[in-house]
């Protein structure tokens, strides 16, 4: 799958919710884009990653 | 040959700029802008051309007021923009910023929300006054953009945007800023935006603090409604906090990335 313009090869099935924790998002603070979709935060542990997502993660960092 | 002359329709038989200067008994103090640019030599005129002389002596009448002020727009965006409709959530550095460039350029419809009040320390990066101590930032702000671009409709809520207002707040509008401060906040709003609100672009903000280089903030398209302005790194924190000139740069994105949208131009 292609996550943030980079080839990602996952060895086991995972979440999207999965993938975020490990990668130390912090959920509050990102956006998901998958496959075109903004992917709502209630759908994160019950959405699993494919091999041919395009997934985009957004994380804020404050200051405005 | 029929021509614009200060936003009305001219038939004339001069053939020059310069010709129909004198005609007009134009004084010498008069800055001319033809098709959006402004002209200090005689050049033939064409038909149809956008012409303004504006005389530096004196204020012009409010018939002619809101032409005159129109005349640096690039012929056929100005009417555009008039029709663009544009939320700004957040009136701290890079909203206040935001809406006054917004107004500038004649976006005809904005809203302003902000929950705040202005206080002595938002002086250092935001767009207010000393005499705008105390008010609501919404009220100052409106006050501003009465006397920068008094042809614009503003509408003002005061409150704190929250997943529960986001879309009475906003359906009605084409694009919103982001300009939180706040990182859960900024991500509820692009959450709840692009999910509930079909339509909607979102141009957001994301790291802007301290004096780093200038060139390190970018407006990148991230996802297929959201574009986001920043160097993605440089968050305010102690030690690091927000200054005029980076605040500004990235404001100045976001009212360019808005600007673009309501040409149709997606592409950031």
């Amino acid at each position: 799958m292609i996550i943030n313009g980079e080839t990602v090869t996952l060895t086991t099935t995972c979440s999207l919710g999965q993938f975020v924790d490990k990668r130390k998002y912090r959920r509050d603070r990102i956006a998901v884009e998958l496959n075109g979709q903004i992917l709502s935060k209630d759908n994160y542990d019950s959405t699993t990653l494919r091999d041919d997502d395009i997934i985009e993660i957004v994380q804020f960092i404050g200051g405005g | 040959m029929e021509i614009q002359l200060n936003g009305k329709t001219l038939h004339t038989q001069c053939k020059t700029l310069f010709q129909l200067k004198h005609n007009q008994n134009c004084s010498e103090n008069t800055v001319i802008i033809l098709n959006g640019f402004q002209i200090s030599s005689d050049m033939p005129l064409h038909e149809n051309d956008q012409l303004f002389f504006i005389s530096k002596d004196h204020m012009p009448s409010e018939e002619y007021l809101e032409d005159m002020m129109a005349a640096r727009h690039t012929p056929g965006v100005h009417s555009k923009l008039k029709q663009g409709k544009v939320a700004i959530a957040g009136l701290g550095g890079l909203g206040s910023a935001i809406a006054i460039m917004l107004a500038r350029i004649g976006v005809g419809q904005l809203l302003l929300v902000d929950f705040d009040t202005v206080e002595p320390s938002n002086l250092n990066r935001q767009s207010y006054y000393l005499s705008h101590l105390g008010m609501k930032k919404v009220d100052a702000m409106k006050h501003q953009l009465a006397n920068i671009n008094p042809f614009i409709q503003v509408e003002t809520v005061y409150t704190k945007v929250s997943s529960e207002n986001v879309c009475p707040l906003f359906k009605e509008y084409d694009v919103i800023c982001e300009a939180f401060d706040d990182p859960k906040a900024k991500a509820m709003l692009v959450n709840t935006a692009l999910e509930k609100l079909t339509d909607i672009k979102i141009v957001a903000s994301s790291g802007m603090a301290g004096y780093f280089s200038s060139n390190a903030i970018i407006t990148t398209r991230k996802f297929s409604r959201l574009f986001l302005c920043g160097d993605m790194q440089n968050e305010s924190k102690q030690g690091s906090g927000l200054m005029a000139p980076r605040v500004q740069i990235c404001a100045g994105h976001q009212a360019n990335m808005t600007l673009r949208l309501l040409l149709g131009i997606t592409e950031a």
